[in-house]
């Protein structure tokens, strides 16, 4: 674990050495902050549910750029070489990278707590959706952290880890509004796997054991599959 | 300290190694010679554990590659061929993250990051992006990278190539101290390089071992026996040769006479002498060369290098 925290370390800095990092922040901030903004004073309501209903569409988009170089860079560098011949597992760089863009996601987020102030001076905010909605925001960001660090591990070239990681994520994000293809039977099933919905019900302040597992084995079987591939790549 | 048995590597159809057998004791610094393509890389690939074995196995320290790897790594310093590294990170802060990555910390840290910058020849790029580096700054944050966790075995895939000769000459003897208390294998194709250095040769053509030995034993085994090169002036060619010919222990002359050489034109005379046995025939040559008065322009022991037993160890099948 010594080895994943300086790897942590190591991704978290290399994040912010890179342009990468400010044209992503940027991005977010602006598709966000329009997406709040141009609704809010139609709806007239005192909270942040416009912004956290846009979050996951933006996410599909936003999380896959952040984790397309983290391993399709040092496969296409060679560096990949070096890192695995250091005394690490491959869990242990699994691990550290996921925290490192876990760790930027949530940095990221960061700015939009300006939103809720905002928010608190023109009306009664209520705290409960917000707390939920921002642990909803991080669940959701490993989620898909864990697709596009997947997508990442599979190719050299970082375009076809963002299309592969977007083409995922977005799937997983307008899944539940799919279902209308679903034959009846399987309904329950299918409703299950989107992510819009357990999102949303995290976002309302509900916290159930249903959309935490839903988030969680989410995030452990793509950890565990960005392990597996790197193994293989052997 | 290393043992590989019955290595062999598939990439799709291609075997790169055909079942290599070799030990390598602690202490030893050994040389891993090939041309292109020859299975070098891929061997210390498997080695440092970046790819698994086809076949057969490698123990260090009787520990298997395959289910100790953590533990070997820990062992085991590497530089790869051309050294990747991490270009946008300072030179300060890459090395920084190797001693972490070694498990070093505070000023346990800061004191082997000083002294590799001193081994290394860093300070002067110190502050500078890795991306800046010319090739030869590269490779040495490299070799700092490779023995930054002080590793009991050292593997240096082509260590020396894209430095300048002066640091060709640093980076050998540092090599050579460094091989007093550890084990070092690297690889390379300047064999001059690895006759000065190395107290034992592998050669690998095409994925399998052709010698293997120390160095003085392998230029006895498949050198040629004992040369001497004659350059005198005489107009009459065939009459040293029949001189020289009656001499105890000469197997035979060649005539090597550049006649296009501006340097021996005239009436020089190059001779090959080839004796028969390992004693050294050149008194006797001398002394037949001063009775009939002839006047010496050269005349020495031709050397068998390493690189005569590798051209014939590799171009054989060609």
């Amino acid at each position: 674990m010594n080895g994943a925290l300086t790897i942590f370390k190591k991704e978290l800095k290399g994040f912010f050495f890179s342009p990468i990092a400010y044209i992503v922040i940027t991005t977010f901030l602006l598709l966000s902050g329009w997406f709040f903004f141009s609704t809010f004073f139609l709806y007239n309501q005192a909270d942040l549910r416009t912004f956290f209903t846009q979050l996951p569409l933006i996410f599909s988009f936003i999380v896959p750029a952040v984790t397309m170089r983290l391993f399709s860079e040092e496969f296409n560098s060679g560096s990949f070489e070096l890192l695995t011949t250091l005394p690490v597992s491959n869990s242990g760089i699994v691990v550290g990278k996921f925290l490192a863009a876990l760790t930027f996601i949530a940095l990221m987020l960061l700015p939009t707590l300006a939103y809720a102030f905002s928010v608190a001076m023109l009306g009664d905010l209520d705290l409960g959706p917000v707390f939920g909605g921002y642990c909803g925001a991080l669940l959701l960001a490993g989620a898909y952290i864990g697709i596009g660090l997947l997508a990442s591990s599979i190719t050299r070239n970082q375009i076809i880890a963002f299309i592969v990681g977007m083409i995922f994520c977005f799937g997983l994000t307008i899944f539940n509004r799919m279902l209308f293809f679903v034959p009846e039977g399987l309904l329950a099933v299918f409703a299950y796997m989107g992510s819009t919905a357990h999102f949303q019900n995290i976002a309302r302040g509900i916290i159930d054991t249903r959309d935490l597992i839903y988030f969680l084995s989410l995030i452990f079987l793509t950890l565990y599959g960005t392990s597996f591939v790197l193994q293989e790549r052997k | 300290m290393i043992e590989v048995q019955g290595l062999q590597k598939f990439y799709g159809n291609f075997q790169a190694l055909k079942g290599l057998d070799f030990t390598i004791n602690k202490g030893e610094i050994l040389g891993l010679l090939g041309p292109n393509g020859a299975g070098k890389t891929t061997t210390m690939r498997i080695l440092t554990g970046f790819l698994k074995p086809s076949r057969g196995n490698i123990k260090v320290a009787d520990l298997n590659v395959i289910e100790h790897s953590l533990k070997i790594k820990e062992m085991i310093g590497y530089l790869p061929e051309a050294a990747p590294l991490y270009g946008e990170m300072l030179v300060y802060d890459y090395l920084a993250y190797v001693a972490e990555m070694r498990g070093l910390r505070g000023s346990d840290k800061a004191r082997r990051i000083a002294e590799m910058v001193v081994l290394c020849g860093l300070k002067e790029v110190i502050y500078r992006a890795v991306h800046e580096l010319s090739k030869g700054y590269k490779q040495r944050v490299g070799l700092a990278h490779a023995m930054m966790g002080d590793p009991e075995i050292l593997v240096l895939d082509e260590p020396t190539s894209g430095l300048d000769p002066n640091q060709i000459v640093e980076i050998r003897e540092l090599i050579k101290e460094i091989g007093r208390k550890k084990t070092v294998i690297f690889s390379t194709h300047i064999l001059s390089e690895a006759e000065a250095t190395c107290d034992r040769v592998v050669i690998i053509n095409q994925g399998t071992i052709v010698a293997d030995g120390p160095t003085d034993s392998l230029l006895h085994e498949f050198g040629a026996g004992v040369v001497v090169d004659i350059v005198l002036q005489h107009p009459d060619v065939a009459l040293v040769i029949a001189k020289l010919s009656i001499v105890a222990g000469v197997e035979k002359i060649e005539n090597t006479t550049d006649t296009e050489s501006g340097l021996l034109s005239g009436a020089s005379v190059q001779l090959a002498v080839f004796s028969s046995t390992d004693e050294d025939i050149r008194p006797a040559l001398y002394r037949v060369i001063r009775e009939q008065g002839w006047d010496l322009i050269d005349f020495h022991l031709r050397s068998e290098s390493l690189e005569n037993i590798f051209a014939q160890l590799t171009q054989e099948e060609c």
